[in-house]
């Protein structure tokens, strides 16, 4: 169930603030922990380097992904292909 | 007979059945489409008179249907893979996108089962 729209879009305070700052050029580069913020208008343009649970991904942030939560841009699990011992093609992506 | 949104020719089905030939169009907004339009929904498509079929062509136009439907659903895809969100990956990787599990099951997406390691011996 999405978020009530009465609360307004869920940004923790510190990256507003953060993204103040870069935007000033203040700050060099953005670094959160906070996956679940939300992708706000005024940080369009900006890189924002998102934890994944063991590293921040640099995530340059464009107008598409407004509305989308930050942790959607850095993935949390890493695939390391299947097939052990008869090396099998990799599966086919698109 | 009759052309709505069209391709579409439904058959000699009632209405209400055949107006959800449209793509975008269930049963109910069938229904919704066919109250409208002023149309008992137990007609036969070949029963229709030129102004019903006209009236319900142009309830039919309040919604996006067919083409003009696939193609957003296609571009709000598309966005998703172009923007790099968990989403669009699930979707060019061509596994399930809303979570479901992986390990098991997930066939309409994963495709016909590989054969099974180690059965060719």
């Amino acid at each position: 169930m999405p978020r009530s729209t009465r609360k307004g879009p869920y940004v923790e305070e510190s990256l507003l603030e953060k993204v103040q700052k870069a935007k000033r050029g203040d700050l060099g580069e953005i670094k959160t922990w906070s996956r679940s913020s939300m992708v706000t208008p005024e940080m369009v343009g900006l890189t924002i380097k998102v934890h994944n649970g063991k590293l921040h991904l640099p995530v340059s942030i464009v107008e598409n992904m407004v509305g989308h939560k930050l942790g959607e841009f850095a993935p949390t699990r890493t695939f390391r292909s299947h097939g052990g011992m008869k090396k099998k093609k990799a599966p086919g992506l698109t | 007979m009759a052309r709505i949104a069209g391709v579409n020719l439904p058959s000699n089905k009632r209405i209400e059945i055949a107006l959800t030939y449209i793509y975008g169009i269930g049963r109910p907004r069938s229904v919704e489409i066919i109250e409208k339009a002023g149309i008992s929904p137990d007609v036969r498509v070949k029963d229709l008179t030129e102004n019903e079929v006209a009236s319900l062509r142009r309830e039919v136009e309040q919604y996006v249907v067919e083409g003009d439907l696939r193609r957003r659903v296609y571009a709000s895809i598309q966005r998703l893979k172009d923007i790099n969100s968990y989403r669009g990956i699930r979707h060019k990787k061509r596994l399930p996108v809303r979570g479901q599990r992986t390990r098991a099951n997930a066939r309409t997406w994963k495709g016909p089962r590989p054969a099974k390691a180690g059965k060719k011996r």
